[in-house]
């Protein structure tokens, strides 16, 4: 039976499943482009709004102003108060997602065939007509506010938080899209309508649907539903070096196990060497259980439950980052054995063994995403964002599997850089 | 603004429940292990899941935490796979695996492509009987599900105050013990332990076979009998009569105090019966409470202390009624800065008792069993959530007609089922309130 394993181990060439994803790119009367996937076998809607530059473009002093701005949208539009926008929706049964990151903000919508119309009038008050009453503003800030309080106390935070401010400066991704408690304090009414106006604007739209519905009846749908929004946008943030010196910081915090963030610069996703990069990651700490770091610090040593690496192509600086938890007494072994294991990879590369294990897993993983209405609409929101084609999906793989092991150690050498991987460390750590 | 909400009303009336287990099959192996298959032809990808009837609470005293341990140890070797080569294969074949243990069951799943279903059946199959493991594994392993314990447990405040109002709330019953275990036991855990386990509890005919995705039944069930059911069933399984609780006779209360507490809050549980097998009514009547207490924002508890008093920056009540034994019902209040937690818990008891005093909102209840009846759409979307679904309930003693039912169980319950669930269960008597605070807050000195 060993024997059998081993034998099923070495055939697998070619791995089966293709993604197979019929995407139509639609263009309403009015000038909107989509990305469609019709999916008349559940009777409902998946649909993905991507605004590019999202918490980026808070105005200066204003930090905080876009993610408030975001958690008001469904906090009452039109003539609905909040709990009468809520009552529409809960009635309906649709589902209303609104969320900011540091690079888009975006709106996840899912609703029934049924009441397709209702819903997207109930979409469009949030999106078009937000009321921001003074009544919810101080609310919702007051649930900011809390969430903020909470993060200063959690360890992850905090070492986000350190590792971005050292890392970026004065530019937005060097402080948290929440805002401090005396910014988003701060925040007034007429900031949040400038937020509003400044973000979710036509010319940083990005949108893709999946399910029970047709090209014809996209179209209009998102002329009616986005036609009046406006035409451009606050200013977008300018590219920004990323400052990493190598060093290992401690921010104390009485804790029992410490976290340890860790990075150095990133790829960008459109360089060359990315399907390299993205590769070599996955051998290094990307693939589970089968990454080198999980094999030497967890399965080896036991000094953790998880240690992850991954690659962050955000749109004005790209960083390639990791984290570890262990406890205070054992997190600088984790550390040490991390940073050994950085380097040996930047000197000697991967074999062709452990590159062939990344292909067949990153190659036989992907079709696996394309699993729901829900996910392959965020896919393409995603793909359109970062300006892929609409056949990319037929052609990933390709690009996966072309990557040599000259390439792969070429990229290893002039990417990995040992004398820049930089710690933070949030805890009591013994030895760091 | 009327006609809109008329609109709306006469939609939800016109709604008729669509149901999600037309693509559900389901048998029995000669050895006892039953076999779901939930069918989705979108992909050609399927989840291949292992639940076992035995989690946390089927443990033995001194040993908290070591049906977690094993389910690690699953990972290690059989007598024909090396330590870390199941992981391997399955990744090599480009798939995902992983596994989780609750207080009623354990499972182990891979996702791949739809064409290595077989060598992954035959995988789990291997390790239900041939596990073997050596003292190395124990102490490494060992040390991974104390870290783990460190990072759910010793670096959350929130964590370590529920493990201390399970203790408090389950006196008898091993709910009251933490699944990842309590670090003092976890420590001594040994190889002997984990084997213990192992033979006692992982056999066909205490397993359920869960495979959702790009399959069919014909084909599941010969590879089931092929890999799985050629497996002897253990002769000796035991009913799973656990240790029950003491009745409650008074209330019980804690306050746990932590400096790296940032946001306070009173949280309070109240034992409460589970979905039994065939008796589903109270458990779904109790669903909608909490639904209408604290599922959202226009939940009672929501409207009363966030937008009326203005004394709350969260609310919520949650009911899990998919449990082996007595369950509980939970409210947490968080409050606005400057509000003190006895004020915060005094505002909770007056809301509650006003709910349970006043009429309850139909149009409300409505709106309640429509989203439920939308969610039997939306679970469609997603057969991992339907393969869980049906995992958990099979590890909790109910059966598939009990899943199926339980979307009808829920549209038939009326406003005076939900009165009776609440009077059943806001009994402070069988409650445990808790406040989490920091000794710095003005909370401390209360």
């Amino acid at each position: 039976m060993r024997y059998l394993l081993i034998a099923a181990l070495t055939v697998i060439l070619t791995l089966p499943a293709r993604a197979e994803v019929k995407i139509q790119e639609v263009t309403s009367p009015g000038g909107i482009t989509a990305w469609l996937v019709e999916e008349p076998s559940i009777p409902f809607v998946a649909l993905e709004l991507r605004f590019q530059g999202g918490a980026s473009l808070d105005a200066p002093g204003k930090r905080g102003a876009t993610n408030l701005m975001i958690g008001l949208l469904e906090e009452g539009a039109g003539e609905l108060d909040s709990q009468g926008f809520a009552r529409a929706t809960e009635a309906l049964a649709a589902r209303f997602g609104y969320d900011v990151g540091d690079d888009n903000a975006s709106i996840s919508a899912r609703f029934l065939t049924e009441n397709r119309d209702e819903a997207l009038e109930l979409l469009r008050l949030s999106i078009i007509e937000p009321r921001f009453e003074e009544v919810a503003v101080n609310r919702v800030r007051q649930q900011v506010l809390a969430g903020i309080r909470s993060s200063q106390n959690d360890p992850n935070d905090i070492a986000s938080r350190a590792f971005d401010a050292a890392t970026f400066g004065d530019h937005p991704y060097g402080s948290a899209l929440q805002g401090t408690i005396d910014s988003v304090g701060a925040l007034t009414r007429d900031d949040i309508v400038a937020a509003h106006k400044g973000v979710l604007t036509r010319d940083r739209l990005y949108v893709a649907a999946v399910g029970d519905i047709t090209a014809a009846e996209l179209g209009p749908m998102l002329d009616e539903l986005l036609a009046n929004l406006p035409e451009t946008g606050a200013a977008l943030p300018d590219k920004v070096a990323p400052m990493l010196d190598g060093s290992t910081s401690v921010v104390e915090f009485d804790t029992p196990q410490s976290v340890a963030l860790f990075g150095q610069v990133g790829m960008e996703r459109d360089d060359d060497d990315f399907f390299a990069a993205y590769l070599l990651n996955t051998i290094l700490g990307g693939g589970g259980f089968e990454s080198r770091l999980m094999e030497e610090v967890r399965v080896k040593r036991g000094l953790t439950y998880g240690v992850y690496s991954y690659l962050v192509p955000k749109d004005w600086a790209a960083l390639y980052l990791g984290s570890v938890s262990s406890a205070n007494d054992r997190i600088a072994e984790a550390v040490d054995v991390i940073r050994a294991e950085w380097s040996r990879m930047a000197a000697e590369g991967v074999t062709q063994e452990e590159l062939d294990e990344a292909k067949a897993l990153l190659t036989g993983a992907y079709p696996l995403r394309f699993d729901g209405n829900g996910s392959i609409a965020q896919i393409m929101a995603g793909m359109q964002m970062q300006g892929l084609p609409i056949d990319y999906i037929a052609t990933r793989n390709d690009k996966v599997n072309a990557v040599s092991l000259e390439d792969i150690n070429r990229v290893a050498s002039e990417f990995l850089n040992p004398d820049e991987l930089t710690f933070v460390v949030v805890g009591k750590p013994d030895g760091v | 603004m009327l006609r809109f909400l008329t609109l709306m009303l006469g939609l939800t009336l016109a709604t008729s429940p669509v149901h999600a287990f037309e693509q559900v099959t389901d048998f029995q192996l000669d050895n006892g292990m039953q076999v779901v298959v939930i069918e989705d032809h979108r992909a050609p990808v399927v989840m291949n899941m292992v639940w076992y009837r035995a989690g946390s609470a089927d443990e033995q005293p001194g040993v908290s935490g070591v049906a977690h341990f094993l389910e690690h140890l699953l990972f290690k070797g059989t007598d024909t796979l090396e330590s870390g080569e199941f992981s391997a294969t399955v990744a090599a074949n480009g798939g995902r695996d992983n596994a989780f243990t609750s207080y009623d069951y354990t499972a182990y799943f891979q996702r791949v492509a739809a064409d290595r279903l077989e060598l992954m059946m035959k995988m789990e199959a291997d390790r239900m009987v041939n596990l073997r493991l050596d003292e190395a594994d124990i102490l490494t392993e060992r040390d991974v599900i104390i870290e783990e314990r460190n990072q759910r447990t010793e670096n959350s405040p929130g964590a370590l105050m529920r493990e201390q109002m399970d203790g408090v709330q389950y006196l008898n019953h091993r709910y009251g013990v933490p699944i990842i275990g309590w670090r003092h036991e976890m420590e001594q855990l040994s190889l002997q332990d984990a084997l213990d386990y192992y033979t006692t509890y992982y056999a066909p005919n205490n397993a359920v076979l869960v495979v959702a995705g790009d399959v069919y039944p014909d084909d599941v069930r010969a590879l089931a009998e092929t890999y799985f059911g050629v497996l002897p069933p253990n002769p000796d399984l035991e009913p799973r009569d656990r240790p029950q609780e003491p009745p409650q006779t008074t209330p019980r209360r804690l306050v746990f105090e932590d400096a790296r507490v940032a946001q306070p809050y009173v949280t309070r549980s109240y034992l409460a019966p589970e979905r039994n097998p065939g008796d589903q009514s109270t458990a779904a009547a109790l669903t909608i409470l909490a639904e209408l207490l604290g599922g959202g924002t226009t939940s009672f508890l929501n409207e009363r202390l966030q937008f009326d008093q203005k004394l709350a920056v969260y609310t919520g009540a949650f009911y899990r009624g998919t449990s082996l034994d007595t369950t509980s019902f939970n409210v947490t209040v968080v409050p606005i800065q400057g509000v003190s937690l006895q004020e915060a818990e005094d505002a909770m008891d007056q809301a509650l008792a006003d709910f349970m005093a006043s009429e309850i909102d139909e149009a409300h209840v409505e709106r309640i069993k429509m989203q439920l009846r939308a969610s039997q759409i939306y679970a469609r979307d997603s057969v991992e959530s339907l393969a869980n679904r049906y995992g958990r309930a099979l590890t909790t003693s109910l059966t598939i007609a009990d899943v199926q039912e339980w979307p009808d169980v829920l549209q038939a319950v009326t406003i005076e089922d939900i009165r009776a669930a609440g009077e059943l269960v806001f009994n402070e008597r069988q409650s445990v309130t808790g406040w989490l605070t920091s000794p710095t807050s003005e909370e401390g000195s209360q």
